[in-house]
């Protein structure tokens, strides 16, 4: 049954990527059908295990021995727990809605059937993480992922910033796969195994003195390690910069593997090693470090790109770094940032096909400077991206108030100073989230319509998408219905899953036996928190409101400050990385070649000669003599052996 | 007396080089079937051989011993364990894509006269190897496995030097001057290594008495054969350095880029997936097998090249301009991983390095073919002339990125379970080892990825727009490799339960054990 839900979409993805051109027409069909079908399973086995007592919702399906070696053990098997499933309904149900929207979305790209296959692949990946029973299978969805997100980065692969951008995101992933490994190979040599249940059993009986003891440096190493993959995939800092070149592919897929599920793979790492790093408290302070410097980063870039989609996406940066902080806070944050993820997922999701949505009624245009009062032509992307923009603010009610307010209070719970501080940060980052969400707000759907008069600057430029590309002013439409009715779902999740899941703290309960919790005990009570939070976040929106929504946006981006023009290059990440590491590595490769080429190869062919004098046969042999020698090398061993032959039937 | 199973394994290719060098010179297509068939025939044989080998029993099965030479106690001797047959289906299995890929590669060009009858002997050669290569992975005879180890160069030397790539921008010329040069490299740097190795053997002869593998193993084991300290490091250095020059090991690798480069693909593909796969075959069996104390005594330096190898191989993967230079690097990278798993002396290693020999030849030769009919297409092997493909030949460009993924070890692909298998074995006994080698699988995704880049995508090059996509014969040959990179990355098992007994006897000829966990140590 596990194995089905998986097999589903990969079936799809095998199907979709070697039918060829016969498919061309109902390939998109086959992929949605697909992926429905896995959320159906998913949502089958969810009300089988609530239909079971709370501690005995653990499903494991061995399927076969993957990798069986002498003292090494690597299992196909499948654990399907309450955090899996959680995953895998958010997984299934989210993907199942963006292909929906992809019908729509992609409808004019000759490839679409190539698109639903890599989108096949990528659910198909993605379950495979969330629900392997080990590590080493883990790390299979792991790469899996990788590869569904290399290639649809890059799937207008004519484009070459796209290109280059799924090659980037794929190799600074591969920075964090060598920490996924490296931790692998150190639970292998520490425990003798990397399968869930015996690691983090063992850390448990280990740290509680029940079993031989392990070194709390080896289990901080393992953490730490595991942290590095996180930040790959989760693109936290120092391995952040892939996330904002990643918009570089199509809008749907921003949605689904850039905000709701593929980058969040890091938080579930996480969360579901907690034992390892409720071992290691080194570690976790590291973890709540990385999160707190990644919500910042990202949220100041977010405030500096005119660009909707990396704007949002330095929006998700900063969310998934909530999410880090809190799962680095131990049994107090888990379940939160699990609550956060999902919630996330809904609105982030939202908001991206919202911003999909205005940019297929824009030409492509994906420069908000060139929006502008787009409210009154595109009432339903209106609404649904103005409720999901509600929700990742934290408006009061709605799902990301009660997530986030819940990491805010957890932070302050951690007590002493760090508590402060990282109180301090998430309450800041919850400010400038509502800056720079009502600074996107304001400058696409309010205002004057700055695209009517655009000066001569072609839309088609080399960096707008080529789906349409009409050319001319833009005449802004509503999107389709197949597109608009996913919007109106997730706008409907992102309203309303905050208050199903925190009213009672039903997702902390729900998670509790996979997790653990504890309450925390913030200095300040929950109350002044939450009154704290809304208070930041209205001066935030104010703050957004006075520079963009009083003040005419201009179309042309003023030079800015300092700091705005630091933030709009990424804080000077990337050039960093190209200075020390892509020119580095240049030069290293090019002297290594040149080394190769006189030195090694001159000093083996130069021993060689002097040894034997060869240097000087070397150019005879050049001549045709080594053919000649080799005949009589064969002829002669082909006499020998004649000639031993012979004189054995002799 | 039953059935010569072995023997026939690999005197029916052999007699196929024979039947097929006969053929008319008219009949060229002819030629092209025979050899094919018989390639195939010999597929069919190696299967039998695996079928009936059983990986419980006894270490070395289906063994035939004839006398031969009397005089020096040569004998006719095979047998095979269960890395043996692994590597002997490998190379039935490659030979006959190997001759579908260079279907057209030794098709007479139009200026040559009509007598000139070189397909023939093109794929004459390429069976002849074949025979060398099996029976190198048969011989449990040291004098015996010398010389099919040597003779093999003969055949190979004619196909780099006869055969070489059309596809070269300095002209008719220059590509005849450049294939002698790499030709008469390769060969003086496995004669070099195959004289010292000579040398060895008669030392071994000397110090054992005998030239049989299991006889002197079994006579060491039981302490019948003292060997002193000093007489074993050398004839351990003397084996080594020809294995190390075969395999290629830093520094010794300068000639497999040469040889690759100027050889036509299918050739590129028999070097390094199947001919440089006895050198590391040969280390694991007859190094550690003959000389366990001072293969201990030289692991550390040993180790030492073989990382320098992956990385330093991996780095100038990333400089090269030509495409299959670039993948000779590459595999002078994973050589470097086969031998690092060899020498770290532990189960998951060696298991490892040996299903590593096996996936490295089915990705390499699905990367390398794909990109042969990629060059053969554009008539040029720079990266710099390429741009595009994707676009006018998606299959192509499809293929070409599932060879990469492959070469760059994917989880989900066969070498992936090989390489984190050397990881993992790397790092229980070698920490720091094991994390310098793990660097390899990033510069592993550079290398491969900017190929990818560069070659497939982006605008279309004007000269490119014409490009077909892969013809049914190429899809033919690459699909099968594919289908089978994917079978044994999710399903390995039949490959290991090959493998692990015969790595169980390698461990103990060394008397290693694998380091415990920590857990359990410490109990």
């Amino acid at each position: 049954m596990i194995a089905l839900l998986i097999a589903a979409p990969l079936l799809g993805a095998a199907v979709l990527l070697c039918g060829g051109r016969r498919l061309d027409k109902a390939g998109h069909w086959i992929g949605t059908a697909l992926a429905f079908v896995s959320f159906g399973l998913g949502a089958v086995l969810f009300a089988g295990l609530l239909g079971r007592g709370a501690e005995d919702r653990t499903l494991v399906q061995h399927l076969y021995s993957w990798v069986p070696v002498e003292g090494f053990q690597a299992d196909v098997a499948f654990r399907l727990d309450q955090l899996s499933i959680t995953f895998v309904l958010l997984i299934t149900g989210v993907g199942s809605l963006i292909h929906v929207y992809s019908i729509g979305y992609m409808e004019h790209d000759e490839r679409r059937r190539r698109f639903f296959g890599y989108l096949n692949l990528f659910l198909a990946a993605m379950l495979i993480l969330v629900l392997a029973d080990n590590y080493l299978l883990l790390y299979l969805g792991w790469e899996g992922v990788g590869l569904a997100s290399y290639l649809l980065i890059g799937f207008w692969q004519h484009k070459p910033s796209a290109a280059t951008a799924a090659k980037k995101a794929f190799l600074v992933n591969r920075v964090g796969d060598m920490g996924l490994s490296i931790a692998v190979m150190l639970m292998f040599t520490t425990f003798g195994t990397f399968a869930f249940t015996p690691v983090l059993d063992s850390v448990g009986a280990a740290t509680s003195g029940a079993a031989a003891p392990v070194g709390e440096g080896t289990l901080t190493a393992i953490a730490l390690m595991l942290l590095l993959a996180a930040c790959g995939k989760s693109a936290q800092v120092p391995l952040q910069s892939w996330l904002g070149d990643a918009m570089e592919g199509p809008t749907p897929v921003s949605a689904l593997i850039h905000a709701a599920t593929m980058v969040t793979a890091g938080v579930y790492l996480i969360v579901r090693s907690g034992a390892i790093f409720d071992a290691a408290p080194d570690a976790q302070l590291v973890v709540t470090v990385v999160g707190a410097v990644t919500l910042i980063f990202g949220a100041i870039v977010g405030c500096a790109k005119d660009d909707i989609k990396k704007a949002l996406a330095g929006s998700t940066m900063s969310q998934i770094g909530y999410m880090v902080l809190a799962a680095g806070l131990g049994p107090i944050g888990y379940a939160v940032a699990i609550m956060h993820l999902v919630t996330h997922g809904f609105f982030k999701a939202g908001l991206f096909l919202g911003a999909g949505s205005v940019m297929h009624g824009m030409n492509d245009e994906v420069d908000m400077r060139k929006y502008g009062g787009l409210r009154k032509y595109m009432p339903v992307t209106f609404v649904t991206f103005g409720l999901g923009y509600l929700a990742i603010i934290g408006f009061p009610g709605l799902s990301g108030f009660f997530s986030k307010d819940l990491i805010i209070e957890a932070a302050f719970a951690k007590g002493g100073v760090q508590g402060w501080i990282l109180g301090t940060v998430t309450l800041v980052g919850a400010g400038i989230t509502a800056y720079y969400m009502t600074r996107v707000m304001l400058m696409t759907f309010f205002g004057e319509e700055r695209w009517r008069n655009l000066p001569a600057a072609s839309p088609d430029a080399p960096d707008v998408e080529p789906a349409a590309g009409h050319g001319g002013v833009p005449h802004p439409h509503e999107s389709p219905k197949v597109m608009t009715v996913p919007m109106i779902v997730l706008a409907f999740g992102s309203v309303f899953a905050g208050a199903f899941f925190g009213i009672g703290e039903r997702f902390v309960h729900w998670l509790e036996p996979v997790t653990s919790f504890e309450h925390g005990h913030p200095p300040v009570s929950a109350l002044t928190v939450t009154a704290a939070t809304v208070t930041v976040m209205a001066i935030g929106v104010g703050l957004a409101w006075l520079h963009y929504g009083r003040r005419p946006v201009p179309v042309v981006a003023p030079r800015g400050s300092l700091l705005t023009r630091a933030a709009r290059r990424d804080l000077y990440q990337d050039d960093f990385n190209h200075v020390v590491l892509v020119r580095g590595g240049e030069h290293l490769t090019r002297s290594l070649v040149y080394v190769d080429h006189t030195l090694v190869d001159g000093v083996v062919n130069g021993t060689a000669a002097g040894v034997g004098g060869l240097s000087s046969r070397m150019r005879r042999l050049q001549n045709g003599f080594a053919r000649s020698y080799a005949v009589s090398m064969f002829g002669g061993t082909a006499v020998l052996v004649a000639a031993t032959l012979l004189m054995r039937a002799v | 007396m039953s059935f010569p199973l072995l023997t026939a394994t690999a005197v029916l290719p052999a007699l196929g080089a024979v039947a097929t060098a006969a053929v008319p010179a008219a009949r060229r297509t002819a030629a092209k079937w025979l050899a094919l068939l018989v390639s195939l025939a010999t597929l069919v044989l190696a299967v039998v051989v695996a079928v009936r080998f059983e990986p419980g029993g006894a270490r070395y099965q289906l063994t035939e011993t004839y006398e031969w030479i009397p005089a020096f106690g040569v004998r006719w001797e095979l047998g095979v364990d269960g890395i043996g047959v692994a590597l002997m289906l490998l190379t039935a299995l490659l030979i006959p894509f190997i001759v579908l890929a260079g279907w057209h590669d030794a098709d007479p060009l139009e200026t040559r006269s009509k007598r000139w009858r070189p397909t023939q002997g093109f794929f004459a050669l390429i069976l002849m190897v074949e025979a060398m290569v099996i029976l190198s992975f048969e011989a449990t005879d040291v004098f015996l496995f010398y010389i099919f180890f040597e003779a093999m160069l003969i055949p190979m030397y004619f196909l780099i030097g006869g055969f070489g790539d059309r596809a070269h921008q300095g002209g008719e010329e220059a590509a005849a001057t450049q294939r002698s040069y790499a030709a008469v490299k390769f060969l003086l740097y496995n004669l070099a290594g195959g004289l010292i190795m000579l040398a060895a053997v008669i030392g071994l002869y000397v110090a054992a008495g005998s030239f049989s593998l299991p006889d002197i193993v079994a006579a060491r084991a039981s302490g019948e054969l003292e060997m002193g300290a000093n007489t074993e490091r050398l004839l351990f250095l003397g084996f080594f350095f020809a294995f190390a020059v075969k395999a290629p090991l830093w520094p010794l690798h300068t000639w497999l880029p040469n040889a690759m480069g100027e050889a036509t693909a299918p050739v590129a593909v028999l070097i390094t997936a199947v001919v440089d796969k006895v050198g590391t075959f040969a280390m694991l069996r007859f190094c550690l097998g003959l000389f366990p104390e001072a293969s201990k005594w030289a692991t550390p330096v040993v180790l030492v090249l073989a990382l320098i190898s992956i990385v330093y191989g991996a780095l100038l993967a990333v400089g090269q301009r030509d495409i299959k230079r670039l993948v000779a690097y590459a595999s002078i990278s994973h050589f470097g991983f086969i031998i690092l798993g060899i020498f770290v002396m532990t189960s998951q290693g060696q298991s490892g390095a040996t299903l590593y020999m096996v996936n490295h030849g089915i990705s390499t030769a699905a990367l390398m073919l794909v990109a042969g009919f990629l060059i053969s297409r554009r008539g040029s092997r720079l990266i710099a002339d390429y741009g595009g493909v994707q676009k006018v030949a998606p299959v192509l460009a499809g293929t070409f990125l599932i060879g990469g993924l492959a070469t760059l070890s994917l989880p989900g692909l066969a070498p992936f379970v090989s390489e984190f298998l050397v990881l993992v074995g790397a790092f229980a006994r070698y920490p720091v080892v094991g994390i310098i080698a793990t660097f390899g699988i990033v510069l592993a995704a550079l290398y491969t990825l900017v190929l990818y880049q560069r070659t497939m995508t982006g605008p279309v090059k004007p000269e490119l727009v014409k490009l077909p996509d892969l013809r049914v014969r190429e899809l033919a040959v690459v699909a099968p490799l594919i289908a089978l990179l994917i079978f044994l990355g999710v399903y390995p098992k039949p490959l290991t339960d090959l493998v692990n007994p015969a790595v169980r006897h390698t461990m103990s000829d060394v008397q290693e054990h694998d380091p415990e966990p920590e857990v359990e140590a410490a109990k």
